[in-house]
């Protein structure tokens, strides 16, 4: 068996070619920080795809592709890959889902989301280049206007 | 069957082609009889966060010509919203006050997040720049009377379409049915780029002018509107394009327009249409604003589930 530069996990997900700056943005929309079991997150691995990447891994929880969509925005090139006994059982990619919830802060002054406390909601209706449009004021957004929480 | 019993008029984008032909069908039932009771009973309440006394009498008169009561506050600064209070919480008192919100809101997405928090049905009767659906309807309303059908015409938009709200909302509406459509307007103030994407995702014909002349003998319908002084940034930039059209009878007779060409405009005006063109056939804009009470009152009546 090959070295990993990041420690092994028994059962659980390994989520793989993140763009290396995005690292600590993926784990926060995971919601990493308030997990309890054990994550082991690595940055600046060396890559041949991206250079550098990231990588996280979670012992003991196997993230369903809704979850893993999440982080679709920011790291397009994400893997996910599940491991059962040491083992990797499964790969899927990541893509964006038809909602972004509380991810993306909407660019329009004037919205209501920018108001009241609630959570962003932003329909993807294009994904290629992204395009989205606010649930609340319509307003499509792209490129440079696509800002997260 | 269609029906839009306890449906949210937010936007008109949630609305098929089956909807919108329904509820102006509806129109031209109110417009025929009169239902003094048919709403008796229920209770309208309106919330205008930012003043506009037309849409709300409009409003109220159709609830009331219906049967139906209606409820309001005085001004925005009356209430405990300014207090801090979120709009959500406010309006889930106002829901068990009253049958269906009216809300208007200088803040774009605010009926939509009333209608997400409420059980009752909700329209939004403006929202910043966003939209302003019982416009639409009602203008759809009254291009369907001028020329009897919505299929096959040849529509001009003219003025700020930029900020537009209205133009928007139209061309729109009128993409479920195969129209062409001349966007004339300065330079500066043309159809954002993803709206006129949109158009032609949804297959629709279009083309873009700055010359009225060049193109109004092609048109059937003319819908005109107001460059807004308040939308600019710059003042130099508003004095650049305004009176850029200045439409006039003796203009309008001048050139080959079609016999049966008429115009509309969302009023209020300023000097793109002069009071000449007013007593021409060309002009429906009164009738236009006219139509604000059938239209309104076949919407409370559809979304009430009393027709
Ligand atoms: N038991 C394990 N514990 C932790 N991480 C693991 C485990 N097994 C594999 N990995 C990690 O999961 C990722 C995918 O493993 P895999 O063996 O499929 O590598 P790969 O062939 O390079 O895959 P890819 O083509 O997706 O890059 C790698 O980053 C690997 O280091
Ligand atoms: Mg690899
Ligand atoms: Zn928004």
């Amino acid at each position: 068996m090959r070295q990993l530069q990041v420690s092994a996990i028994k059962d659980g997900t390994v989520i793989d070619h993140i763009d290396s700056k995005s690292t600590f943005k993926v784990a926060s929309i995971l919601n990493i920080p308030a997990e309890s079991r054990l994550i082991l997150v690595g940055m600046n691995l060396s890559s041949r795809q991206l250079g550098k990447k990231g990588i996280i891994k979670i012992e003991g929880k196997v993230l369903n592709q809704e979850e893993a969509n999440k982080i679709a925005l920011i790291a397009p090139n994400a893997t996910l890959n599940i491991i059962k006994n040491f083992e990797v059982v499964e790969k899927r990619r990541v893509s964006l889902p038809e909602e972004l919830v509380g991810i993306v802060k909407c660019f329009n002054p004037n919205c209501i989301s920018n108001h009241e406390r609630i959570q962003t909601r932003l329909k993807v209706v294009k994904k290629a280049p992204v395009r989205l449009r606010c649930h609340y004021c319509e307003r499509t957004m792209e490129g440079e206007d696509i800002e997260l929480l | 069957m269609v029906s839009l019993k306890n449906k949210d008029i937010i936007s008109i984008r949630d609305f098929t082609k089956e909807e919108i032909l329904y509820a102006l069908n509806m129109a031209m039932e109110m417009e025929e009889r009169s239902y003094p009771e048919l709403l008796k009973g229920k209770v309208l309440a309106t919330l205008f966060f930012e003043p506009s006394t037309r849409t709300r009498m409009s409003f109220e008169s159709a609830m009331k010509l219906l049967g139906g009561e209606v409820i309001s506050f005085a001004e925005p600064s009356a209430t405990s919203l300014v207090k801090g209070e979120s709009l959500k919480d406010a309006v889930k008192i106002i829901e068990g006050y009253s049958d269906i919100i009216v809300i208007r809101h200088f803040l774009e997405g605010a009926p939509r997040l009333t209608a997400d928090t409420v059980n009752i049905p909700v329209i939004n009767a403006g929202d910043g720049a966003n939209q302003h659906p019982t416009q639409t309807f009602l203008d759809l309303y009254t291009i369907l009377r001028a020329k009897g059908s919505l299929e096959g015409l040849s529509v001009g938009f003219l003025g700020d379409l930029k900020y537009g709200r209205t133009v928007h909302s139209l061309a729109y509406a009128l993409a479920h049915f195969p129209c062409q459509m001349l966007f004339i307007s300065p330079p500066s103030l043309r159809m954002p780029a993803y709206q006129l994407e949109e158009l032609r995702e949804r297959g629709v014909k279009y083309s873009e002018h700055s010359s009225f002349e060049e193109v109004c003998h092609r048109l059937d319908v003319l819908y005109c509107t107001r460059i807004q002084q308040e939308r600019f940034a710059d003042p130099v930039e508003y004095e650049k394009v305004k009176g850029t059209y200045r439409l006039s009878k003796s203009l309008v007779e001048g050139l080959k327009v079609k016999p049966d060409f008429k115009i509309l405009h969302p009023l209020p005006r300023v000097d793109e249409m002069d009071e000449s063109l007013d007593e021409t056939p060309y002009a429906v804009y009164f009738q236009q604003a006219r139509s604000g009470i059938p239209v309104r009152k076949a919407l409370l009546a559809a979304i009430l589930g009393a027709k």
